[in-house]
């Protein structure tokens, strides 16, 4: 059995980071692998509480009033073996006028049948700013179930962003739902770039409800599909307040065999708000291409630049 | 015999024929300019010689340095030692302007500076930017320049060079090209624009689908000023009236 050091170890270099400058002393970090936490380290203002729950385990994070929180918070979330479940029951609240930025490690190298899923539920009080970034590191065999589920609610003049980065690996199947609601003044960006190939499915759900005058919220998706991956994407905004403002922006590129579903869906119920929408799927573009290929790179090589462009 | 050999392209789109017996000499080291008013099939042209998707169907033949290029794809041109720039160039949503460069130039280590640095941007303030939609058309223009500069053909082709920039642009776009003669790299505007024109040192006139006169540019601009902007013939070729002026 490898002690929780040599795992936190071992989930910083699947994660490609540099062990030493995540656990220096003003950095905070949270490393769960599977059930158990294998290190911590919390910072002033910061409290992190972690308990066994039903069939997995339940975290607390609190940012007391006010605190700025200097440096993000890595969260390192995997597991090692080839098998088994991780499921992470999260309650994060941001209090007025804090400040915290995230950024989770979600690392699952050799997964063959392998079980993420994370149920939270996030508040963004007032004036306060959360920007939560989540990186995942798969494997290439595919045997990994991603099934993250997330009700954020954010206040007067809060901040939230999430972004969901899945590029390297397989993806293997993917679940998002993130349903996020935007009280008075307050602001919600929610972007996901992913990269499947194989028989990889994504399924990303995002609805943003823009309830307070002045709230703006985006969604954006960038999505690759190549050989026989699939895509369903369903983007919803509401708005029902005077001045609030939202976009939903969805680009799929698809190759080979590739399918892609793409729902942008905009419900205004107040005359003085305004949503758009803007949905492109299909392959890459010709002139972009054409251009690089003028410039001697071949197809191949050029098709991969744009998608690695769109999802960067 | 020229560095490019352009030998009776003709093309039919749509039932319509859009060139026809286009033949022309390029001359390595010296500006050209395909010059003729709007529809006359200067971008068309182009379009074959580069072997852009839905141009490739042609009659006759096209060779670079000797060498039949007619049947190869558009990056095997390239790196034959040709290539193009847009009229509007492309966007990319997240590609940085350093991988743009990168990816056009052969050489591990690309100076970014030295070519940014020619058509007028700071590196510092562009090699990390996206050529995105956050630039300029101008902007896109002088970034396609660089990495025109960076891939370091034997031929350029620049359609509408002068289209969305501003003079100060074109100025410098102006000293880049001479530069590149200097250094004997050969250079074909496609343009209808009089100021782009004068930069040329030879000229082909065209017009509905045709070559109708080649000369040098000194000799082309008159006509080309006085019987094609605005075009009475409707893109009908003045054969007779062009003698005459010439």
């Amino acid at each position: 059995m490898p002690s929780d050091k040599d795992t936190a170890k071992q989930l910083s270099t699947a994660s490609g980071l540099k062990h030493a400058d995540i656990t220096s002393e003003d950095v905070a970090h949270l490393y769960l692998h599977h059930h158990d936490v294998v290190s911590s380290q919390l910072v002033p203002g910061l409290h992190v509480d972690t308990k066994p729950h039903k069939d997995g385990i339940f975290v607390t994070i609190r940012v007391d009033k006010n605190v700025h929180i200097k440096k993000p918070v890595h969260m390192c979330f995997g597991m090692l073996p080839k098998k088994g479940v991780q499921h992470i029951y999260m309650d994060a609240v941001i209090e007025s006028g804090a400040h915290l930025d995230v950024i989770a490690h979600c690392t699952f190298p050799n997964a063959v049948d392998v079980k993420h899923l994370m149920d939270a539920t996030i508040t963004v009080e007032d004036h306060a700013h959360y920007a939560y970034f989540e990186r995942h590191v798969h494997g290439d065999g595919g045997g990994i179930q991603v099934i993250p589920r997330s009700h954020i609610t954010v206040k007067d003049y809060g901040n939230f962003s999430s972004e969901f980065e899945l590029l390297k690996g397989r993806v293997g199947i993917i679940d998002i739902e993130y349903d996020t609601t935007c009280h008075a003044h307050s602001v919600m960006e929610m972007n996901a770039r992913i990269n499947g190939r194989k028989n990889d499915h994504i399924k990303i759900n995002e609805i943003g409800h823009l309830i307070g005058e002045h709230a703006r919220g985006v969604l954006t998706s960038r999505v690759a599909v190549r050989d026989q991956a699939h895509a369903d994407i369903y983007n919803k905004i509401t708005a029902s307040a005077a001045f609030a403002r939202g976009h939903v922006d969805c680009k799929e590129i698809i190759q080979d065999q590739g399918i892609a579903n793409a729902t942008p869906i905009v419900e205004v119920s107040h005359p003085k708000a305004h949503v758009t929408h803007e949905a492109s799927l299909g392959s890459v573009d010709s002139k972009q291409l054409q251009t690089l290929m003028a410039r001697g790179i071949n197809e191949d090589d050029a098709t991969d630049l744009i998608i690695d462009g769109l999802l960067s | 015999m020229g560095i490019l050999e352009i030998d009776k392209v003709s093309l039919r789109l749509g039932g319509k024929q859009i060139l026809n017996k286009v033949t022309m000499d390029i001359w390595e080291g010296h500006v050209h300019a395909i010059v003729g008013p709007n529809g006359a099939g200067k971008s068309t042209l182009a379009s074959v010689i580069m072997g852009l998707e839905g141009y490739r169907d042609i009659q006759g033949k096209i060779r670079l340095k000797n060498k039949d290029i007619t049947s190869l794809s558009i990056d095997e041109r390239a790196r034959q030692g040709i290539t193009l720039g847009w009229q509007e160039p492309a966007r990319y949503e997240g590609l940085s302007v350093r991988s743009f460069l990168q990816a056009a130039s052969s050489k591990k280590k690309v100076d970014f500076e030295n070519y940014l640095m020619q058509v007028g941007l700071s590196c510092d303030e562009y090699l990390d930017r996206a050529v995105d939609k956050t630039l300029s058309g101008g902007e896109r223009k002088k970034i396609e320049l660089a990495s025109i500069l960076a891939m370091d053909p034997d031929v350029i082709m620049l359609d509408e060079p002068d289209s969305g920039i501003d003079v100060g642009t074109l100025e410098k776009m102006f000293e880049v090209i001479k530069e590149l003669k200097k250094k004997g790299t050969t250079v074909i505007f496609i343009t209808h624009s009089l100021a782009v024109l004068r930069q040329a040192d030879h000229a082909f006139l065209m017009c509905h689908g045709e070559i109708i006169e080649k000369n040098t540019a000194d000799k082309i601009i008159p006509y080309f000023e006085n019987k094609c902007i605005p075009c009475p013939h409707k893109n009908k070729p003045d054969k007779e009236g062009l003698r005459d002026a010439i």
